[in-house]
């Protein structure tokens, strides 16, 4: 066992962190260091940034674009990348479609897909959960039927994040309903600009528009949209998801974001000291910093299992679970830390402007975030649904 | 980043757990603690010629070179089969401030007999005011002629019955809570004026109240420089604390595994236990706070292992989580078991009591939180 970086650890980490100091492009980085709202186009010019340097589809295999780095490689990429406060990954085409494709896809679909997902070329979206299936995912009704060489496509899918961006979407669709409800999900590519796409948002309670309704009415879609075998969707999104759990739980940027609060600790004025005074909220941040470790090195050994044995398998609910719960305490915990400045909303117009905002700097997204951050033990499948893969697949109950 | 173990680790692993399969199960465990030692010497000369003793010293003290990765190995295992010989006051306490204190003629005494399993030690290092503060000492030490003279009392000294020799803190100089002004004494157990009132504890351990009265030791006896040893005594108890955390990390593993097993054969309601979710839930949260725990207990060993400048703020990490862990997953079984739990007949109480010990012995959840905010 040995935990620390080789020399040729710390020779990476010196690489990327020189690449991305003068890489990252300073308007996005001014966004993101004042919680202003990210265009496409903002995250489109980052992500390209990576893209062009071959530092995208850092997981995907090699042949595919991959980066072929260890999984110590991997880990201070990722570190790096929170520490600077860059924009996460869009994850919907390199970590969850891009995997699917390179692992169930023809050869054909293969060469069309991947490179346009490597290069940031085409965004996608996901089309899983429908106003009725939630964490019953299984029972889905979108369907499609197959005419000729199409499928005519009939549905609604819902909390489809960003789909406002997206070219297109990956779907589960039924394709039969005869049997039990697993069997007769398909795994279907369309195209957002096909005739009978129709996207709606979907406001949330920070104000924010993240989340779609997605409509889609006699949408025609070429057969060899198809992933896999028709009927083999489910195995494909169980695959799908334990890699979403992976990266799910934000590590990283949990941890440059516990430092900056703790930074904000030193300098905002409590009586005539600073918020680092008072015991029981610096208790409260410790704490906070020991079990964040812990979710680290519980996802570093899962990373490292992980490599030498392949798939992510169902012990990525255990992060998914562990990490998407330090995100809400540490979200509080920066309300906390406001007293009655978390309070005055500013929306995301407000935070556009350059008017001077209310109360410290770090106030006008502190709440949103709360507020936005009750999603994260809700999707990717909520986590008591997690608790119910770990006891099935994990303790045999 | 490696966090495998080493096929040697892996090997010393597999022999106490074939060890404890064999030679120790509960029912054996339950006899030796009730025995007038409180365990078995004959055990712990086998341990002995395991090599297991030996293991974490240099090889120029006898050893084999192991590290605290080796200690968490073997202590993690003993945890599983809730081992009672004295492993953590006599190797991990004695044995290592003798390695880094003391000089080859008391090297060359203590350490044949001690990694042989012949001699018996412990460490007094605490008193009744002290709680887990290292530096609060009160006992003293003074020097007359070729002897010092000790005074004062040590409270619950583990392996305190058992010892041959206790290694005793005492203050030289200074205040009560200077850290400068600490000094260690090799003191023999049947010295005069050393009276000790030996007792069992809940988890079946020994230990003692030790009087030091006008105590007569010979100057050769002062392990380390006169006055400047609590350094060296903090490393040593950070050394056991990381040791303490592994046993307590692998009795939650075993206690996990026994509790998923009643659930799985326990009828109410015309099913199992196993099949209720309100139940399935809280043992899903008792394995991921194990696997948690134990991802801290690999962070820290790493650390110890690489002198890293953080070392002792990642043991009062690992020991704050071992706190909380031990509470949850402890008090979890117990309930799991129902009215089964709370029986002297079935193990998982007796695993509970330790765990709930080591949530004390080295510092307890609140202790390390604060030492975790000062470092």
């Amino acid at each position: 066992m040995n935990l620390s970086f080789s020399p040729e650890d710390l020779k990476f980490q010196d690489e990327v962190r020189t690449f991305l100091e003068e890489n990252y492009p300073a308007d996005v980085k001014r966004k993101m260091d004042n919680g202003i709202p990210l265009e496409r186009e903002d995250h489109l010019k980052w992500q390209k940034v990576l893209s062009k340097k071959g530092w995208f589809a850092v997981n995907w295999p090699e042949e595919y674009g991959g980066t072929g780095w260890t999984v110590t490689q991997k880990h201070i990429f990722q570190n790096e990348l929170a520490a600077i406060n860059t924009p996460s990954i869009v994850p919907f085409g390199v970590s969850m479609c891009g995997p699917v494709i390179y692992t169930f896809g023809t050869e054909e679909q293969k060469e069309k897909y991947l490179p346009a997902i490597r290069d940031n070329d085409v965004w996608w979206c996901q089309g899983y959960s429908e106003p009725g299936s939630g964490s019953d995912l299984a029972s889905l009704k979108t369907k499609a039927e197959k005419k000729g060489d199409k499928y005519i496509v009939n549905g609604t899918k819902t909390w489809t994040t960003m789909a406002q961006h997206a070219d297109w979407i990956f779907c589960l669709v039924r394709t039969d309903s005869s049997g039990i409800k697993q069997e007769g999900i398909s795994f279907l590519l369309i195209d957002m600009k096909s005739p009978g796409v129709e996207v709606k948002p979907i406001i949330t309670i920070d104000g924010s528009h993240e989340v779609n309704m997605v409509y889609l009415d006699n949408v025609e879609v070429p057969v060899e949209n198809l992933i896999g075998e028709e009927g083999a969707g489910w195995s494909i999104a169980k695959f799908l998801l334990a890699h979403e759990r992976t990266g799910i739980g934000g590590i990283p940027h949990l941890k440059r974001e516990i430092k900056r609060l703790r930074e904000i600790a030193n300098e905002l004025p409590l009586n005539d000291g600073f918020l680092k005074d008072d015991d029981l909220f610096m208790d409260k941040l410790n704490k906070l910093e020991i079990d964040l470790l812990s979710a680290e090195f519980t996802e570093l050994r899962t990373l490292a299992a992980m490599s030498a044995g392949g798939h992510p398998g169902p012990e990525s609910s255990i992060l998914k679970i562990g990490g998407t719960d330090l995100q809400q305490a540490l979200s509080e915990l920066f309300v906390e830390a406001l007293g009655y400045y978390a309070h005055p909303f500013m929306s995301e117009a407000d935070l556009a402007s350059n008017e001077k905002r209310i109360g410290p700097d770090f106030a006008a997204t502190a709440m949103p975030h709360y507020l936005n951050f009750r999603k994260v033990s809700i999707y990717g499948g909520s986590n008591e649904v997690q608790r119910n893969v770990i006891a099935k697949a994990v303790l045999g109950l | 980043m490696d966090f495998a173990l080493s096929e040697e680790q892996k090997q010393v692993q597999e022999l106490i757990t074939q060890f404890i399969a064999k030679d120790y199960p509960f029912d054996v465990r339950e006899k030796l603690v009730k025995s007038e030692d409180g365990f078995s010497k004959e055990f712990w000369k086998t341990f002995g010629e395991f090599g297991l003793l030996a293991m974490p010293f240099s090889e120029g003290d006898g050893g084999f070179n192991g590290g605290p990765v080796d200690l968490m190995v073997i202590l993690e295992a003993f945890g599983t089969g809730l081992i009672v010989e004295p492993y953590i006051p006599n190797i991990v306490l004695s044995g290592h401030l003798i390695s880094k204190l003391g000089n080859d003629d008391q090297k060359k005494e203590i350490l044949p007999k001690l990694l042989s399993g012949e001699l018996q030690m412990s460490f007094a290092f605490t008193e009744p005011q002290s709680r887990f503060d290292l530096n609060d000492v009160t006992t003293t030490a003074k020097l007359d002629g070729d002897n010092y003279i000790v005074d004062g009392y040590k409270a619950v000294v583990m392996n305190g019955p058992a010892s041959d020799k206790i290694i005793v803190s005492c203050r030289t100089s200074g205040g009560q809570l200077d850290e400068d002004g600490i000094s260690l004494l090799i003191i023999d157990k049947d010295s005069k004026g050393l009276s000790s009132r030996d007792y069992s504890n809940v988890d079946g351990s020994k230990a003692s109240e030790i009087t030091l009265e006008n105590v007569s030791v010979p100057k050769t006896n002062l392990i380390g420089d006169e006055g400047k040893s609590f350094k060296t005594i903090s490393q040593v108890i950070d050394l056991a604390t990381l040791a303490i955390s592994a046993e307590a990390v692998g009795i939650m593993q075993k206690m996990n595994e026994l509790t998923l097993e009643y659930t799985k054969t326990r009828e109410q309601f015309g099913q199992t236990l196993s099949k209720f979710q309100a139940l399935q839930h809280r043992m899903v949260d008792t394995f991921m706070v194990h696997e948690q725990t134990k991802s801290l207990l690999l962070m820290a060993a790493a650390k110890l292992n690489d002198n890293a400048s953080d070392a002792s703020k990642s043991i009062s990490a690992l020991k704050f989580q071992i706190g909380s862990a031990a509470k949850l997953i402890g008090e979890e079984s117990i309930q799991l078991h129902g009215g089964m739990g709370v029986t002297e007949e079935m193990s998982i109480g007796h695993y509970f009591k330790r765990l709930t010990t080591i949530r004390t012995i080295f510092g307890n959840s609140d202790y390390h939180l604060k030492r975790y905010s000062s470092l």
